[in-house]
């Protein structure tokens, strides 16, 4: 398994640094938090690492350099990501996602004819999700968590080493949080994991290791205790324990 | 399942009856200026069948298949042309307003009836590549696309009627007499064309239908409605919908060449703006994302056009436009999605009828 390997990136918009200067070492079968308040680059990291917004300095992931190269490319080479918004297609049912997700390498030939079964990888992620049922229904349909599950499940099915997923649980009641965690934790066994997040009771249940952004820059990094017990953290980010009561109840 | 079986076996119905309607019906009961009429509409049908390919499947508003359809016409005119002039004439209107006293470089290959028959496809489809490589690489989309097409229509007939001495510029290659052997001032000949149009049309359906219900068909779908979504699995979006906007234009590149026959004459006034608009509003009012509701609606919008420019002449344009606007602001689905709101009411009012008795009871 390979590892992601982030070295002095800065993304710069219009004169303003949005990231400015992150070194990130994610290893595999790592599930890495990225947490930070609002404007701290996470996004815009993951924008850059995807090969959405333009970056300088280097990342890599299992040795290749991942800046410079067109998204689709970035993609195949096994990073996918999701976004804060679940962007699933409306108008396609859930196995026809799926199926989209699954096919980036199909020859000519194969997609020029019909989907005559459910390809095995495209009914084991879907069993995965939890959404076998809901195979035939348009993605439109499907509840705000549902949509975010079959997100997931499409980055299952293509078969991606290394998962960058934008606040996966935001709008999920209680049940669902625990449910996408623990889904997580178990992807995690297999593959790479980068969350971020703003939720800190899920980011206490479930991170293996954090990392703290602040204005475009790594504040602290470790496991959840060392990064609580981070000083420079608590002024920042956890330490007004109002703002913390506020996030929770949030 | 049985879904998919039940549609397939509604498409071969589907295909069957449009079959005898249009290779018994139509021409027993239509008189053969009627027939050569439908014969003219068939060919616009066609450009339609690529329109909701491109614009139903893929979001490419077409504004400009005039092009394609142009270039097939041309093609096929121009070997026309050469073969009525007989060996060693040039066609009559290089005559009239030429100096050359040999046929042009560009028109000698269009001797040759195997290039020409092959060129009213290859030829659009190769242009609609190289233009299609620049634009989606260029990430062009949305309305730049649509008003970019068009231009190129308005940049091509304009052309055309500046080339008088080799294109026949303002008029066009008119006055054609034969089609392969064949004298079209027989009304006996001009049947059999009626009939290959007929033929082509439903094979061009065929086609789409596959390439519609194919994987490539629901990645297309996919790309038109989040074409970032699609880069982030791998994919390149601009390949996929360089395949739509290629085969649409062969297909406006066949209908063009079949036009030629059917009418006897191809101009810039047949492939310019206002023609590229009418093939997009017939799909547009007959449902562009259904390839039946698109060829219908060709067919009616190119008979209204017919019976009612008779009319009202001067009206007809406005009524166009109305209609245009009409569709694509109150009914974006065109007419076909009625057809399916009142098949899901049908299938979903024995269910809400259940449903709706216990509401009742509560109340």
């Amino acid at each position: 398994m390979s590892e992601l390997e982030i070295r002095g990136l800065r993304v710069t918009f219009d004169g303003f640094t949005a990231v400015d200067g992150v070194d990130l070492d994610v290893a595999p079968g790592d599930l890495r938090f990225l947490i930070g308040p609002n404007g701290a680059g996470k996004t815009t990291l993951v924008d850059a690492v995807t090969g959405l917004v333009k970056a300088e300095g280097s990342a890599k992931f299992g040795g290749a350099e991942l800046l410079g190269r067109p998204v689709h490319r970035i993609a195949r080479s096994g990073i996918g990501r999701t976004f804060q918004t679940a962007t699933v297609f409306e108008e396609l049912t859930v196995l026809q996602n799926l199926d989209i997700a699954a096919g980036a390498g199909r020859s000519m030939w194969t997609m020029l004819r019909r989907r005559k079964d459910v390809p095995e990888a495209v009914a084991q992620a879907m069993e995965t999700v939890g959404l076998t049922d809901l195979a035939d229904s348009p993605a439109g349909t499907l509840a705000h968590g549902q949509k975010q599950w079959l997100e997931i499940g499409m980055l299952l099915v293509q078969d991606v080493k290394l998962l960058l997923l934008d606040e996966p649980v935001a709008g999920m009641s209680h049940d669902e949080r625990q449910a996408t965690g623990e889904l997580l934790q178990r992807i995690s066994e297999e593959r790479t994991v980068v969350v971020i997040e703003h939720d800190m009771d899920f980011m206490r249940s479930f991170a293996r290791s954090v990392s703290v952004l602040h204005a475009g820059k790594v504040l602290s990094e470790g496991t959840v205790a060392q990064v609580q017990a981070d000083p420079k953290v608590q002024e920042v980010y956890l330490g007004h324990v109002e703002d913390t009561a506020v996030v929770q109840e949030a | 399942m049985n879904v998919l079986k039940g549609r397939s076996a509604r498409a071969w119905a589907g295909f069957a009856g449009a079959a005898v309607v249009l290779f018994a019906i139509a021409p027993l009961a239509l008189s053969d200026f009627r027939l050569g009429l439908l014969a003219k509409y068939l060919c616009t049908a066609m450009v339609a069948v690529g329109i909701c390919l491109a614009w139903g499947r893929g979001g490419l508003l077409t504004l400009g298949q005039g092009v394609f359809f142009g270039l097939g016409g041309y093609a096929m005119a121009m070997h026309l042309k050469i073969a009525d002039a007989g060996p060693g004439n040039l066609p009559d209107f290089m005559q009239l307003y030429g100096t050359a006293t040999e046929l042009p470089w560009w028109w000698k290959p269009f001797e040759n009836p195997l290039f020409a028959l092959a060129a009213t496809v290859l030829l659009p489809m190769a242009v609609a590549a190289l233009l299609g490589l620049f634009i989606f690489r260029r990430r062009v989309k949305g309305a730049y696309f649509a008003i970019l097409s068009q231009a190129l229509a308005a940049a091509l007939a304009i052309w055309l009627v500046g080339q008088q001495a080799t294109t026949g510029g303002t008029n066009g290659l008119t006055d054609i007499q034969g089609f392969f052997g064949y004298s079209l001032d027989d009304p006996v000949n001009q049947r059999l064309v009626y009939f290959v149009i007929a033929a082509a049309l439903l094979l061009l359906m065929a086609i789409a239908r596959q390439l519609i219900n194919s994987r490539y068909g629901e990645l297309l779908v996919a790309v038109r409605d989040s074409e970032e979504r699609v880069r982030f699995l791998g994919y390149d979006p601009a390949n996929v919908k360089l395949v739509a906007y290629v085969v649409a234009a062969g297909m406006a590149g066949l209908a063009g060449a079949l036009f030629v026959p059917a009418v006897g004459i191809i101009s810039p006034a047949l492939i310019g703006i206002v023609p590229s608009i009418e093939f997009v509003i017939g799909a547009a009012v007959g449902g562009r994302a259904s390839l039946v509701g698109a060829v219908l609606g060709a067919v009616a919008v190119a008979w209204a056009k017919t019976a009612l420019s008779e009319e009202f002449p001067a009206a007809w344009t406005y009524f166009q436009g109305l209609l245009f606007i009409v569709a694509l602001a109150f009914l974006p689905g065109g007419l076909a999605s009625l057809a399916v709101l009142v098949r899901r009411r049908r299938k979903a009012s024995p269910a809400q009828q259940t449903a709706a008795v216990p509401l009742g009871e509560a109340a």
